[in-house]
């Protein structure tokens, strides 16, 4: 494939793998923010190409892990009001809620539909103008964009039976919140390409300006997450702490004006609970009251359940903040497995520990 | 025996329950087996092998809802004959006789069910096999889609019977027929509505042929086969790998995927090892027999992309590890949930 295996060339990665290890001369703890790294760097083992004095850190950086218990059982109750078609990513059909998951739901009967966007989910409101249709809208500054465009869609199409249940999260604000607490030690960042096509790279200058962090914006083939360790090493190795940018290709410091412009039309940032981190003030995104007959909570009045602790068991917090390890916590791989997930790093395939127990358990000693 | 019985943690049936995977296995293990107890059935492969009065015969059954019904590379017609042809055929034994159980939804159209027909006999004139029994029933609007098929087939072994999956040991070759992933993203991009560029098409085919030519060239090495469908290639080495208490190293370079496949698979997330495949077998073999088997497989138009892609070792966590084209390594697992529903 074109444009796709440049970027998986194995004498390439050769190359690049040299100077990381020429350039390794110090222990170095680096988080991945995104999901979407951790699953490549464990799809491509990647972890035990690098020299082990370079450690990866897995960041929080999957929406579908972090999206706290009591949202999905708000989804369930949704899903279940009248006559409604509830649309989901396939990603959440599995995430357990408090009681049950939308898999069992519809398994029971209520018509929840799978859709690869906000857009299909427009489409079905279309085709079936007596039925409310309700999208479940999850994810950080990449999927916003489209989320909050089928909301001026629907308006502009008169599609009044068509709304989404917001449950949006931005970086930013979740990564300062990890710099911020005590016992967290992580010396760089490798940042989110797809988030920052959306925001640029031009967001992340806090975390080298204010903290001493420096960071490079990546992009999601191996070679590219080779490369940004590299850059990053680099930077260390010359004294530099800046926002650097690997993804070229596709990232500019400004981002995407068009899509921002459509988030700020119709979201606006609330206090959003996460799962495994707790409520971080000003991290959401729910629709603005101008929209509210688009807006799933106004429309359906489903008022808030009561917050939801974790799964005692779990060390979620910990791992996605990058304190501990997924093989730290006592039940991965036990009672916490992919296809019975307690925590939030085993939830979705671009969570940390459902990384680790898919692809790179292997290299973990036998307990 | 019925302490062998494992309740499923879900208290409803999910479409997880079907794909294959991990979930598929703990309904069979766990809920069915243990109650209809009998070696036959515990030995778990694609199809029973039966000594009747000294003659040695394979039986099995399948049944067919994919969605849509007909599709580039065959319909739920031809697929419904491959599918169980190529049950037999894993086990070494010559594809005889079949039954044909049609389940139509109330409304479906004549024409389509007349094609569908044409479909059969055409597959198994190809396949030299003969549909001897059947039986139709329909149903209320609603109550099925369009139409759902059973087939039976019964088979004879006129040679040793191959080991299965409790017979493949460390040292052995794994051959695989052909490209991954072929039927899935067909069916696939169909039911999603997608378009791409390159043509996708079923590999749906019957495999006997293939088969026959193997046990022609080095038949006495070959230890295990199997027909990679619901849950692919990786579902299906790790089944071998647990029952027989083996690892599998794979060389990701070596396992062959369409273009077409692999950027349809891109797009969507999947891995190819996971993607369902209905005209391609793989096969445990001793290494004596590799080469041999090798230039049989390749020797025929079914297995012309044929290539050893990797080895098995000692391992005692059972594991299947591929050694990823970039450099690296990483475990590959039994398929988990439900990422393609009714593939087959």
């Amino acid at each position: 494939m074109k444009y796709i295996d440049e970027f998986r060339n194995s004498e390439l990665a050769r190359k690049v793998l040299k100077e990381i290890h020429d350039l390794a001369d110090e222990p170095v703890r680096i988080m991945e923010i995104c999901g979407g790294h951790t699953h490549v760097i464990f799809k491509y083992g990647i972890e035990k190409m690098i020299p082990p004095q370079v450690e990866l850190i897995h960041g929080p950086g999957c929406p579908v892990c972090v999206t706290p218990l009591e949202r999905v059982d708000l989804a369930i109750d949704l899903a279940w009001r009248d006559n409604v078609i509830f649309t989901t990513f396939a990603d959440m059909i599995r995430v357990p809620g408090s009681k049950s998951s939308l898999q069992r739901e519809k398994a029971r009967g209520a018509d929840i539909r799978m859709v690869y966007s906000s857009l299909d989910a427009l489409d079905l409101a279309r085709d079936n103008p007596d039925r409310p249709v309700v999208f479940f809208a999850i994810g950080f500054e990449t999927t916003a964009p489209t989320n909050a465009m089928s909301v001026l869609l629907a308006r502009e199409q008169g599609l009044d039976n068509y709304s989404i249940f917001s449950n949006h999260v931005t970086v930013p604000v979740a990564v300062r919140a990890i710099l911020d607490s005590p016992d967290v030690r992580l010396d760089a960042f490798i940042a989110p390409g797809h988030v920052s096509l959306v925001t640029g790279s031009r967001m992340y200058e806090f975390m080298a300006d204010d903290y001493g962090k420096p960071v490079v914006v990546s992009g999601f083939e191996p070679l590219d997450i080779m490369q940004s360790i590299a850059m990053i090493l680099r930077q260390r190795r010359e004294g530099r702490c800046q926002v650097e940018n690997q993804y070229i290709r596709a990232v500019t410091p400004q981002g995407n004006p068009l899509a921002q412009q459509v988030v700020e039309r119709v979201l606006e940032p609330c206090d959003m609970r996460w799962r495994g981190l707790g409520l971080i003030p000003g991290s959401g995104l729910k629709v603005r009251p101008e929209f509210s007959a688009h807006d799933a909570e106004h429309r359906f009045d489903i008022g808030s359940l009561p917050e939801l602790e974790d799964p005692k068991a779990c060390d979620c917090g910990n791992i996605l903040r990058g304190a501990k390890m997924p093989w730290d916590c006592r039940v991965f791989g036990k009672g916490c497995t992919p296809e019975h997930p307690i925590g939030a790093c085993m939830v979705s395939s671009e969570g940390a520990c459902a990384a680790y127990y898919n692809y790179g358990r292997h290299n973990l000693a036998p307990r | 025996m019925n302490d062998r019985i494992r309740k499923p943690a879900a208290k409803e049936v999910l479409l997880a329950h079907g794909s294959g995977g991990r979930d598929m296995h703990q309904l069979v293990e766990g809920l069915i087996v243990p109650r209809l107890d009998n070696p036959l059935l515990a030995a778990l492969e694609d199809q029973a092998c039966l000594e009747i009065n000294g003659v040695q015969l394979a039986f099995t059954t399948d049944s067919y809802v994919v969605d849509p019904i007909f599709f580039p590379g065959g319909d739920i017609g031809s697929l419904s004959v491959h599918g169980t042809v190529n049950d037999l055929a894993m086990s070494g034994a010559r594809p005889l006789y079949l039954s044909l159980a049609l389940i139509l939804e109330e409304g479906f159209p004549m024409a389509d069910l007349e094609r569908l027909l044409e479909s059969i006999a055409g597959a198994a004139r190809e396949n030299a096999v003969q549909v001897v029994t059947g039986d139709t029933k329909v149903v209320h609007r609603n109550s099925a889609d369009k139409i759902f098929i059973n087939t039976s087939g019964v088979g004879l072994l006129e040679g040793p019977r191959i080991p299965g999956a409790v017979g493949v040991r460390p040292g052995d070759k794994v051959l695989l027929s052909g490209s991954l992933g072929d039927h899935g993203m067909t069916i696939l991009s169909l039911r999603e509505g997608f378009r791409f560029d390159s043509p996708l098409a079923s590999d749906s085919a019957g495999l006997w042929p293939l088969v026959e030519a193997m046990q022609k060239a080095a038949g006495g090495s070959i230890r295990a086969m199997r027909d990679p469908t619901r849950g692919g290639l990786a579902t299906t080495l790790n089944e071998i790998a647990a029952r027989s208490r083996v690892g599998i190293r794979l060389e990701e370079a070596e396992i062959p995927v369409n273009e077409s496949v692999r950027g349809a698979c891109e797009i969507l997330g999947l891995d190819p090892l996971y993607v369902a495949n209905e005209g391609k077998l793989v096969a445990f073999v001793g290494p004596e027999g590799a080469d041999a088997l090798l230039e049989a497989l390749r020797g025929h138009p079914l297995g012309a992309g044929a290539r050893c892609i990797g080895t098995v070792v000692e391992d005692d966590r059972h594991q299947v590890i591929l050694q990823t084209a970039f450099g690296g390594s990483r475990i590959v697992d039994m398929l988990s949930g439900d990422p393609l529903p009714r593939i087959c």
